[in-house]
């Protein structure tokens, strides 16, 4: 391995980009606000000082049309990167998305290839509401011909970032704001890591926690706060929804016999959903309980603070779930969850925790 | 072929051969359709060929070309071959592409027929970005998007025709106005104002076009063509054209109340072959004899083509979950 930096995930994604768009002059970059000074958050800062100015594309405020023609350059031998500032802003090209670049390399009878990455940020915080911090990756996990991945770690950001660019297939990249914040050793230069399945965190033996995104930090401190506590928890990144890998959590669970998922979505209908009912299926017979799903509740996301309050799962309540599939005593989960509360020393909860900037 | 006066590459003779081969295999796909063997919807081009045939004369193979649900037409003007058409309505494994969209989904990218696509409007982004990726290669290629005349009601033919414009791409848009969309009339769905008004509204160039007469058609492709090559940006043609038969199925439907007998009578005396025939026998071009030659050499390899789809094998099941992941 060569050397590495210590760097955020944003800037590890935009490094991504960069080492893979000057490797392949076909790769072009397509958002609304190409060259702003805010540069989608810096994932696209300075690529104009690498790339010649017709490969970086201003997107007329024209989701569905752009995501379109995304797709036309595609079946011609581009590889589209387009960055949208909201998932929200993809459902205005639901129609490309799914009926086009989902199916046409299905209905050409592999003809066609339609090598795109869509990139979509889950704004979650200050009081940002019921339409710009929607966590949807079960939509476009639902559709076959669709990869979808939710890189947690800066690590994985930047390899998984180049690997998506570098598929043949349309990959949905879904962000969520506040991993942009965590930082970790990053190894630098071109290197890819394959889209091939879910990563193990944390390695336990008395459960195991499937999570994705924003949700594997909260799963994480959970679990070390568990495990100082003398419970070992397997712990894995999803990282690749589509297409699913569940063989390494079935593996994870015949041994340890409890699954607990995490969302950052909603959890009926979720990616735990899917998991829950895939587990329930291979490890019948292994599983000691009944899986549990953690995820959003039943209703769109309040901006208030006040509102807010309890919508999203939390490191205490994954701790006391997962406590609570243990069967310890309320003493011991009362203890877990004071010491995460603690530790958050009385931070609004519209804001990221300073725990989850890592490094990891 | 049959013997002309020594005109074969005469321009009408080869564009009225054109819109012969596909009038004969669409009357033949409407007449076997009852034996339900074509077991997928069709949606017949009967009475439009002047403007698949018209516009697909000026392009080379290496030009490329988008179409929606109604594409058999486009499909066999750009070159698309008529056994793979068959066989791919037949549901067959040697189809063009494979069984997997039968009627509405026709592609041969080898010949520039990239993609149909049967949401209204879907796939005029794509040929904008084809384009897009066409001139930023540089290799003069132009790209055709067919879309009908509701596709102006969709937004996303407004937010392509913006970047095609903004971008000076080498795409035409060509509107084929039957005004209907299924059985509802363009004047119930759109103000009167003209549809190329929509179009240059975007600072689209635009041509409004006999779509029945084929030479027309041509011309005003050819203009189209030459301005895309020439770096001078898209273009929208409006050819104004009828469908003869229902918007989906082998029937005619003008007694179910939407459109009048005297409606399609009236269009009918504009019909696009019987125009461009009459032209030709006029200028002494061809006559009576040479007609059925061709329409008899057009006959023999339409029956081919039938009994190739026929006799194909259906797909393997198994295969039917292959490539939904490329490698």
């Amino acid at each position: 391995m060569s050397a590495s930096n210590n760097q955020s995930l944003g800037d590890a994604i935009r490094d991504g980009l960069t080492e893979v768009a000057k490797r392949d002059p076909s790769v072009l970059f397509f958002a609304e606000g190409v060259q702003d000074p805010a540069a989608l958050f810096g994932t696209l800062r300075d690529l104009d000082k690498h790339l010649e100015p017709s490969r970086l594309i201003e997107m007329p405020i024209a989701e569905n049309g752009l995501i379109g023609i995304a797709i036309g350059a595609a079946m011609a031998g581009k590889r589209p990167v387009i960055s949208l500032q909201r998932v929200e802003f993809a459902l205005l090209a639901m129609e490309q998305i799914l009926n086009n670049a989902a199916k046409i390399h299905y209905v050409s009878n592999g003809l066609h290839k339609v090598p795109i990455v869509i990139r979509m940020v889950v704004g979650r915080g200050w009081g940002q509401g019921p339409e710009h911090s929607q966590s949807l990756e079960a939509i476009f996990s639902h559709v076959p011909g669709l990869k979808v991945i939710m890189p947690a770690f800066a690590a994985d950001a930047k390899g998984m970032m180049i690997a998506a660019v570098e598929d043949n297939n349309p990959v949905i990249c879904l962000e969520h704001r506040w991993t942009h914040y965590a930082s970790g050793e990053v190894p630098e230069g071109y290197y890819r890591e394959p889209l091939d399945g879910p990563k193990r965190v944390r390695s336990g033996d008395n459960l195991t926690v499937v999570a994705t995104s924003y949700m594997t930090l909260e799963a994480i401190r959970a679990a070390d706060v568990l495990a100082d506590l003398g419970h070992s928890i397997d712990v894995f990144d999803l990282r690749v929804l589509r297409p699913l890998n569940v063989d390494p959590i079935a593996a994870s669970v015949a041994r340890t016999g409890g699954l607990l998922t995490v969302d950052t979505g909603f959890a009926k209908f979720g990616i735990g959903a899917e998991i829950a009912a895939e587990i329930t299926t291979r490890c019948f017979g292994e599983l000691k309980a009944a899986p549990v799903r953690l995820g959003l509740p039943d209703h769109p996301t309040p901006s208030s603070r006040g509102l807010v309050r309890g919508f999203y799962p939390d490191a205490a309540r994954i701790a006391r779930s997962c406590a609570e599939m243990l069967g310890l005593p309320e003493e011991t989960i009362a203890k877990a969850e004071a010491r995460i509360l603690e530790e958050r020393q009385g931070l609004p909860i519209d804001v990221p925790d300073p725990f989850f900037k890592g490094p990891f | 072929m049959a013997q002309t006066t020594g005109l074969e590459n005469n321009p009408d003779i080869v564009d009225f051969t054109a819109m012969l081969r596909i009038r004969l295999v669409e009357e033949a796909i409407a007449e076997r359709y009852a034996e339900q063997e074509m077991r997928c919807p069709v949606h017949l081009s009967v009475g439009q060929e002047a403007s698949a045939v018209g516009v697909c004369a000026p392009l080379t193979d290496q030009d490329r070309m988008y179409s929606t649900h109604r594409c058999h037409a486009h499909y066999l003007a750009k070159g698309g071959g008529m056994k793979e058409m068959l066989a791919e309505i037949y549901g067959k494994a040697e189809g063009c592409i494979g069984g997997r969209g039968g009627s509405m989904h026709l592609a041969a990218p080898e010949v520039g027929l990239m993609s149909s696509v049967p949401i209204v409007a879907s796939a005029i982004p794509l040929a904008a970005g084809t384009a897009l990726s066409d001139k930023l290669d540089g290799n003069g290629r132009v790209t055709v998007s067919f879309l009908g005349d509701a596709c102006v009601e969709e937004g996303v033919f407004h937010e392509t025709a913006n970047f095609a414009r903004l971008h000076d791409l080498p795409v035409i848009f060509v509107c084929e106005n039957n005004l209907y969309s299924v059985y509802t009339r363009l004047d119930a769905r759109q103000p009167n104002r003209p549809l190329t008004a929509l179009a240059e509204a975007h600072g689209v160039p635009s041509e409004q076009v006999d779509g029945n007469d084929v030479a027309l058609v041509r011309a005003a492709t050819a203009r189209a063509v030459d301005r895309a090559r020439g770096g001078g940006g898209p273009t929208f043609l409006l050819l104004d054209t009828y469908r003869w038969r229902e918007h989906c199925g082998p029937n005619y439907d003008n007694h179910i109340g939407y459109r009048t007998e005297a409606e399609f009578e009236e269009w009918r005396t504009l019909d696009p072959l019987e125009r461009t025939w009459a032209s030709l026998r006029n200028l002494g071009l061809a006559d009576d004899d040479w007609r059925a030659e061709v329409t008899k050499e057009l006959e023999r390899e339409i029956d081919d083509a039938f009994d190739f789809a026929k006799s194909a094998p259906l797909p393997d099941p198994a295969s039917a979950a292959v490539s939904v992941y490329a490698e």
